[in-house]
């Protein structure tokens, strides 16, 4: 079991107390003012570092992020529909510095977790308590030649921003008859219904503007999420347009591309196709690599009760890069996965045991523009572990009525309105 | 004591708590928190559907969370989620909201609608949802400010009879025409 006793805690917390005499005085000396630094501004680590301010506004929070806004990956595909523009979801730092969060636009390059120390490119240093890691995915190189440069020909999308507005453009540029290829990506990913609910935002631009046009997915898995609904959107919204291939038909789904080509390629096929979304395997975001935070699966693991890395003590993972299955690698996921860690931090910084937690995850995905789809669930503690909690969340029915499929559209703007809100306001 | 009667009395205790599960219940921000992806920050939605459930009475947040969870309200996502609670964490859920202001929307209303609606008001809703539907009385929610689409999914579903009405509310709806019920959901959401 994981729990932390209240034996072992007064280890712990006598440890941390032990090394910040030692290695920093100047912050025992100086009252006590607890300092928590958190790398990365997106959805977890926005969420983190408010949290962490409303429940204790003398803990001292820095947040460190490369980039000046934040485009959310959940609604992207809206934009690919064209039913939405790539500014709504485009969320800067004003709102965090409102409640008292110093952001700092840099890049970290170094975490050292004895030394409780926090370097970046700028050149500066930052000294913690406790120390919050959410650098979201960043991408392996399982498919031959997907470059720098591939990814302009054959945009992933699957970081938002310019990426999305690059396969948007493509998508606008193409000639009416032609062929969208998208390749997901293997298990574990960031947002697991995002590859098919996109094959639904794609189709229904298309059949608003190029009704001669198709979409096949080379899926590297035999399965997905949601794949009951999905399936019947295909069929409901989209007859004959979208042709799904699984991993064991096409020996895998893509394996190489050739950008200065063009071509994308299975083991057996090479392809020349009008727009090619290629969304390679997944893992941790690099800083977390380079903080030694990962582990062989190439994702970080923690302890289920802290979100505090099994790796190294005093720093907690949250996010996509965290090992946090059941929970999904989703944006509700990581707000909820941070609004957890917030209180364990505040609770350990004060010399407190962290409390129970609980999280919840609902995922809505918009099929076409008066129909959407969810799965939801909640999660507790259960020996240490993250676990289901039994009985609970599941998928929309397959027979929900066009009425309850409407509603859910508007649930699913209300949830973005809500969450966004809630992470940057 | 033995063993096999320490094991005994742990089994027991870890029984009763829930399968393998020792830990308290979670504290009421703590829980109250998890909401907040889908209705807003300590309850106050951003809109445009889902409803603001900041100041809810905690009578009426846990008698709507135990209908959600029983299946006895209809819903799209809210039951699969309220199984996830047993009533002691839906109650700390309940206190937490009571507490929090009620939230004040601003919304695109019919100006005309809403002055029949204001007119209407004060026979056909004022008795329980008083003071404009500001007030959280036990048994009824707040109507002041809150999202429109959001009262018209309900008063559709107390139309379509798949949410049961209470009787002294039943008989001021079946007096209603359909114009006069969305005049007074506009005159509703139009509080400010």
């Amino acid at each position: 079991m994981n729990k932390i006793n209240r034996r072992n805690f007064i280890k712990i917390v006598g440890g941390a107390s032990a090394i910040s005499a030692i290695g920093f005085p100047a912050i025992a000396a100086a009252g006590g003012k607890k300092q928590v630094v958190i790398v990365g501004g997106g959805v977890g680590g926005a969420t983190a570092a408010k949290y962490i301010r409303r429940a204790d506004s003398s803990v001292e929070v820095t947040l460190i992020e490369p980039n000046e806004h934040y485009y959310t990956c959940f609604m992207s595909n809206e934009v690919l529909g064209g039913d939405r523009k790539l500014d709504s979801l485009k969320f800067g730092y004003d709102g965090l510095r409102k409640h008292g969060v110093t952001v700092v636009q840099d890049t970290v390059t170094a975490i050292d977790a004895k030394g409780r120390k926090v370097t970046t490119k700028g050149g500066k240093s930052f000294n913690y308590d406790r120390c919050i890691v959410a650098p979201g995915i960043s991408f392996r190189d399982n498919i031959e030649g997907y470059d720098a440069a591939a990814a302009e020909r054959f945009p992933h999308a699957w970081k938002a921003g310019a990426q999305t507005a690059l396969l948007r453009n493509q998508l606008e540029a193409m000639p009416d008859g032609g062929t969208v290829l998208i390749a997901p990506p293997p298990n574990p990913f960031r947002c697991p219904p995002g590859p098919y609910e996109r094959a639904c935002q794609i189709a229904h631009y298309l059949k608003n503007h190029k009704p001669k046009s198709k979409i096949v997915i080379y899926d590297s898995k035999d399965k997905f999420s949601k794949q009951g609904l999905f399936t019947q959107a295909w069929e409901r919204h989209y007859p004959g347009m979208i042709e799904w291939k699984k991993a064991a038909d096409t020996g895998g789904g893509i394996m190489r591309v050739d950008a200065k080509a063009g071509t994308v390629s299975t083991d057996f096929d090479d392809m020349k196709v009008a727009v090619a979304n290629i969304i390679p395997a997944q893992k941790a975001g690099t800083i977390a690599e380079v903080a030694g935070l990962t582990d062989d699966s190439g994702w970080c693991p923690i302890t289920g009760s802290t979100f505090e890395s099994t790796l190294h003590k005093g720093i907690h993972v949250v996010g996509d890069a965290a090992i946090q299955s059941p929970l999904p690698k989703s944006g509700y996921a990581a707000n909820s996965e941070a609004k957890v860690v917030a209180a364990a931090v505040v609770d350990l910084v004060n010399g407190r045991e962290p409390g129970t937690p609980s999280w919840v995850n609902t995922c809505y995905s918009v099929v076409a523009p008066d129909d959407g789809i969810s799965v939801a669930m909640v999660y507790n503690l259960v020996d240490g572990k993250v676990a289901k909690v039994e009985g609970s969340g599941g998928l929309t029915p397959m027979d929900s009525s066009p009425a309850d499929r409407k509603r859910e559209v508007q649930y699913a703007y209300s949830w973005f309105n809500n969450i966004t809100h809630d992470i940057f306001n | 004591m033995s063993v096999g009667r320490t094991l005994a009395v742990v089994l027991g205790s870890s029984l009763l708590l829930g399968a393998g599960q020792l830990s308290a219940a979670p504290t009421a921000t703590m829980l109250g928190d998890t909401c907040a992806g889908c209705h807003g920050t300590d309850g106050a939605s951003t809109g445009p559907a889902t409803p603001n459930i900041a100041g809810l009475s905690e009578t009426y947040f846990t008698d709507t969370m135990l209908a959600f969870k029983s299946g006895e309200r209809p819903s799209t996502v809210m039951g699969r989620i309220a199984k996830g609670y047993p009533e002691e964490e839906i109650k700390l859920m309940a206190g937490f909201f009571a507490k929090m202001p009620i939230a004040i929307t601003q919304q695109k209303t019919d100006a005309a609608k809403v002055a029949a609606g204001e007119k209407l008001y004060p026979k056909s809703c004022s008795k329980c949802h008083d003071e404009n539907g500001t007030l959280a009385d036990d048994d009824s929610g707040i109507m002041a400010s809150q999202w429109l689409p959001y009262l018209q999914y309900s008063m559709e579903d107390f139309k379509a009879g798949s949410r049961e009405m209470a009787k002294k509310m039943k008989k001021k709806v079946d007096k209603l025409s359909d114009d006069e019920l969305e005049a007074l959901l506009q005159f509703f959401a139009s509080q400010q």
